[in-house]
């Protein structure tokens, strides 16, 4: 006669190690990786603190995200104990995993205990459906998506640059985007300005950009700037932001940004473009240098065209964007190795890529001081700024 | 003799090219045989006391010359010299 089911459960609870709450809790963060075996309703009313999340039903198919190491110290957990144990049996008898430990009681008992529970941003079921590529993806999941919709992005300029990075960034579900640009919608921009329209010609760009994120993702709060960005408004509209896309036009504001950024803290992910050719890189300020240290002068005027004077390929700001876009969720998220420290060339004609370091000047005027010691006058100066200015026009 | 990689704003005084060769011991002697072979590339690259302008950057493969010898950083024949100017285009 076949077993029981609950004789099968009872055998494999034998044959698994179990830990008690305490255990966990006391080697929480020590290099143990916790897994919540439970359902995704389950996981959004409460989970213990640092754990992932691999519902039993996907075990085989995405514990190597969670954790690929056959030998680390895997604890997995579950509502009672019960679900925990049969995982930890899969892990160890079919996929050869060595370390492997189901938390007793569950979730229940380390309620019960007075354990602390996290309880993560829920999702809707249409942003679980809509999101449903980022919450399978481990590096992302549910609590990266949460951190997105949570997450405060400023633009400076739906142009270019500012164009694909506003509608990736809105896909993504970033929950806020500022949008600075006092520019109207002109015909020459939609060569490479996507989220505008050729119905919107003439139309302030906040506006045509908010119209089109609105229909792409209606999770995204667009906040409108109709501002040209100078020292006289940029702490008052930066302050509160959590990464800010540099898409710029000129030197003077790349430099107030900058200053600004560094004394408030705010990463900056900055991208500039010409002809067949883009720059890139994320300037956080005090882990990285900053804008200063990479470029302590403008180049003159004629060293300096814009795109305007010189053209670009419309394909081009999209690509830059789209980097741009890319390395705001990782700072988000805390996804992957965010470009710090690091200068990326394309080179679009011969298709190259060219990966150049960028160190911290030791006496870089602004970064290298405390930020607090950065003055209103300092800010977007520099040592031939009257001469620049009058010559860029 | 070393490969020097041109940006954008600069490949009009080269004749177009994207990159282009020079000979020279270290950076200072490369950027000069430059300048030499494309005169137009002189004001841009250095100053009236022939020192490098401050808003050209010199990358010796991935590493900024300013933390390396400077114009003095030895250069040998396989190496890429890459010179980049700021860009504010967006």
């Amino acid at each position: 006669m076949s077993p029981s089911g609950a004789e099968v459960i009872r055998q494999i609870k034998q044959q698994v190690e179990e830990v008690d709450p305490a255990e966990v809790s006391e080697h929480l963060g020590n290099g143990v990786t916790l897994i919540d075996v439970r359902e995704s309703e389950e996981w959004d009313r409460g989970h213990i603190p640092g754990a992932k999340h691999v519902p039993r039903g996907y075990l085989e198919s995405r514990i190597e995200g969670a954790q690929p190491d056959r030998d680390a110290r895997i604890v997995l957990y579950c509502a009672s104990g019960q679900r925990s144990a049969l995982a930890a049996h899969t892990l160890e008898d079919l996929l050869g995993y060595t370390n492997v430990a189901s938390m007793t009681g569950g979730i229940t008992l380390w309620k019960d205990r007075g354990y602390k529970l996290e309880v993560p941003r829920a999702l809707t079921p249409q942003q679980r459906d809509r999101y449903g590529r980022h919450l399978l993806l481990p590096e992302i999941g549910p609590e990266g998506q949460a951190k997105l919709l949570d997450a405060k992005v400023l633009l400076l300029g739906a142009g270019g640059l500012g164009s694909p990075t506003a509608l990736y960034l809105a896909a993504a579900g970033v929950g806020t985007l500022g949008i600075v640009d006092d520019d109207d919608v002109d015909l020459s921009n939609l060569q490479r300005q996507i989220i505008h329209t050729t119905d919107r010609i003439g139309t302030p760009k906040v506006d045509s950009a908010e119209a089109s994120i609105a229909a792409l993702n209606p999770d995204v709060t667009v906040v409108k700037y109709p501002v040209r960005l100078d020292a006289s408004n940029i702490m008052e509209i930066i302050e509160g932001y959590d990464v800010i896309v540099d898409g710029v036009d000129n030197f003077p504001t790349r430099y107030l940004l900058n200053d600004a950024t560094v004394r408030l803290g705010i990463p900056v992910v900055s991208a500039s473009i010409l002809g067949f050719d883009g720059q890139l890189s994320v300037f956080k300020p005090h882990d990285g240098p900053c804008y200063r240290c990479l470029y302590p002068v403008p180049p003159p005027a004629e060293l300096a065209p814009s795109c305007g004077a010189n053209g670009v390929l419309g394909v081009l700001p999209g690509t830059m964007g789209l980097l741009q876009a890319t390395e705001v969720v990782k700072l988000v998220t805390g996804a992957g190795e965010p470009l710090v420290g690091r200068l990326l060339l394309y080179e679009a004609l011969g298709a190259t890529f060219t990966e150049l370091k960028v160190r911290r000047d030791p006496e870089c005027p602004i970064c290298s001081r405390p930020a607090e010691e950065i003055t209103d006058e300092e800010m977007g100066v520099f040592p031939d700024y009257e001469a620049f200015c009058a010559a860029a026009g | 003799m070393a490969t020097i990689k041109i940006p954008p704003v600069l490949r009009s005084s080269v004749g177009g090219e994207k990159e282009v060769t020079a000979a020279g011991d270290d950076v200072g002697a490369v950027l000069r045989a430059l300048a030499e072979q494309h005169p137009q590339t002189e004001t841009q690259l250095f100053g009236p006391d022939g020192s490098l302008n401050r808003y050209v950057n010199v990358y010796l493969n991935d590493e900024d010359v300013r933390v390396l010898g400077g114009l003095d950083t030895s250069v040998g024949e396989s190496d890429v010299l890459v010179i980049l100017p700021a860009m504010a285009g967006g």
